[in-house]
């Protein structure tokens, strides 16, 4: 089932005018500063906020379509909504927040899958609970998992991390990639932390004072400029997508391997042929002319210089193709110029240190 | 001075008990619905209904009284319409006197109870209304036990300042030993009487204690709300 959303609404001074599709399954991320419009477009895809003009489409269901007059209440959309903050019933214990929109679903999860929810986001404990007592990062499971149990065509997820402080962020960051390994419900995630988004999305759209200025897999769209040149953050990095080809036990690595070569990570406890995620920043990026011999860096990739940008502060931003990925390094112009670096040049890019966020097993 | 009560002087204490127990019960359900209305609603004319809600505290109780009289008295418009179809006859009666506690208490109810639904936050609404809950669902389950707080409050808040109510009762039901006669218009009664002063002392202390057990209760009951529904 696939969504396609449109719509258009004047705010007075703010117009928000945005169109994309949404995929049957994975995370889209719906990435964008603050006030490009991202809540209300979510909005209006739950049916909180109906825009002056819209149609939203769920596989064959119109939710929304003002020029037929259309507007499905929430209730009937079976649209799962994860607030930024949480949101829970305070007069509620969290197995009866847990069960709320499972109660009034017409197509009910069954008791294991209720099992199954409640013990991949590790609530067992929490379930007699008052959500007055549950820490923040318990707040935003509790929530994930009332979403879930409502059985929804649809997840949108509105910052869940936004409240919270780095530590927690880090203990929900495993449930979300959990979620999305093993839910085969297409979510659509707000973020505007590119951080977040490299690691969780699979495609996502790029709004941008209420229009949508890119959209693609976050694959291509990391290892172009495009983003910097949307959202004017240097801190640039490239995503590739691998899986464990081989665990050297003996020398604590692990090897992935993607279509441009081999990466060596320290060790990752997951099986050969899981999937893996692998960021690498720009600064961590370094290039030669010629192969490197006797280097301590593990990570030698051979690969074809796509396109070199120069920044006002003496940066040059070099993309090179390694296979069907491409990795962005940040050199400085100077050492440009010296190693006669143009497109379609051969260089070896020595990769410093790797970020590699394993899919759940 | 004896403590013990004569048998009118308990009558009068009982009548006051279940005039204000008949007003605050038959008020709040109305007083739930004006408040909601009031918290969550914009119709045209809200800034009069407002208006007219609060007029009670500030109109003088004898007003009050006067207007009931004509609206509610046997020739009124409703009185003679009641005494007809229904054969109710709010004047001289306690039934009149619980109407009159109702309308003048009405205030401290809808106030209580509209401060605790907006102190609500909207975005549970929604929440529910994302899981499945139409309106009616979610007033029962959501707004209704999160305003617990505030209807609690505003009953025995009402229930309280209605055992004081005097202008309006005087003016609209009289001063019928047994019938009207509450704790206050025994007390004036017993003032105007020679030889009165140890029964209006005594039922002043009955009012006083009344009166600090129904502020402390809503204290209670408030604090106890929160705790359970976890606010």
């Amino acid at each position: 089932m696939s969504i396609s959303v449109f719509c258009r609404h004047d705010f007075g001074g703010f117009r928000l005018d945005a169109a994309f599709e949404i995929g049957a399954a994975g995370v889209t991320a719906l990435f964008g500063p603050s006030g490009a419009g991202k809540t209300t477009v979510i909005n209006a895809i739950a049916g909180l906020f109906v825009p002056r003009e819209g149609r939203i489409l769920m596989g064959p269901r119109t939710v929304l379509d003002t020029a037929a007059n259309l507007s499905v209440p929430p209730r009937e959309r079976r649209i799962g909504y994860v607030f930024q903050d949480a949101k829970l019933f305070p007069h509620m214990s969290v197995k009866d927040n847990l069960l709320f929109g499972w109660r009034r679903a017409l197509q009910k999860a069954d008791d294991s899958e209720i099992a199954r929810v409640i013990d991949m986001l590790g609530l067992a404990h929490l379930l007699q609970r008052l959500p007055v007592k549950l820490s923040g990062g318990e707040k935003s499971r509790v929530a994930l998992g009332r979403a879930l149990l409502s059985s929804p065509e649809l997840l949108l997820l509105d910052e869940p991390l936004a409240a919270l402080d780095a530590a927690r962020k880090a203990e929900i960051l495993p449930y979300l990639e959990r979620l999305r390994d093993e839910s085969r419900i297409p979510m659509l995630y707000v973020s505007h932390m590119l951080d977040e988004v490299m690691r969780l999305a699979d495609r996502m759209i790029v709004l941008k004072e209420g229009r949508v200025a890119a959209q693609g897999r976050v694959f291509d769209l990391a290892g172009s400029f495009v983003l910097a040149d949307l959202t004017g953050i240097s801190a640039l990095s490239s995503v590739i997508e691998t899986r464990i080809a081989e665990q050297r036990a003996t020398d604590g690595l692990t090897i992935l391997a993607f279509d441009g070569g081999e990466i060596a990570v320290p060790v990752l406890n997951r099986p050969v042929g899981a999937r893996v995620r692998v960021r690498i920043r720009a600064e961590d990026v370094m290039l030669a002319r010629e192969e490197p011999k006797a280097i301590s860096a593990n990570n030698v990739l051979k690969s074809i210089i796509a396109e070199i940008r120069n920044d006002d502060a003496g940066h040059a931003d070099v993309r090179v193709a390694c296979g069907d990925a491409h990795i962005i390094a940040r050199i400085t112009r100077a050492s440009a110029r010296r190693l006669e670096l143009v497109p379609g040049a051969e260089v070896f890019a020595i990769i410093k240190s790797v970020i590699a966020d394993p899919a759940a097993a | 001075m004896t403590f013990w009560f004569t048998p009118p002087e308990l009558e009068a204490l009982l009548l006051s008990l279940r005039v204000s127990l008949v007003a605050v019960s038959v008020a709040l359900p109305l007083a739930i619905l004006t408040a909601t209305a009031l918290a969550h609603r914009n119709f045209p004319g809200k800034a009069l209904i407002d208006g007219a809600v609060y007029l009670p505290l500030v109109l003088p109780p004898v007003v009050m009284g006067y207007l009931l009289l004509l609206l509610f008295g046997t020739r009124g418009p409703v009185g003679a319409w009641l005494l007809e179809t229904f054969d109710i006859r709010l004047v001289f009666s306690w039934k009149g006197a619980a109407l009159a506690s109702a309308i003048i208490t009405f205030p401290f109810q809808v106030r209580a109870i509209r401060l605790s639904l907006e102190a609500i936050d909207s975005g549970l609404g929604d929440a529910a209304a994302t899981l499945g809950a139409g309106r009616i669902d979610r007033f029962f389950n959501l707004t209704l036990p999160l305003a617990l707080p505030g209807i609690v409050a505003g009953a025995i808040t009402a229930f309280a300042a209605s055992l004081g109510e005097f202008g309006a009762i005087i003016t609209f039901v009289s001063n019928i030993p047994g019938e009207t006669r509450t704790l206050p218009l025994a007390i004036y009664s017993a003032l105007q009487s020679p030889g009165g002063e140890d029964a209006a002392m005594r039922l002043s202390l009955i009012a006083i204690a009344l009166a600090l057990i129904g502020v402390t209760l809503a204290e209670i009951a408030d604090r106890r709300i929160r705790k359970m529904i976890g606010r």
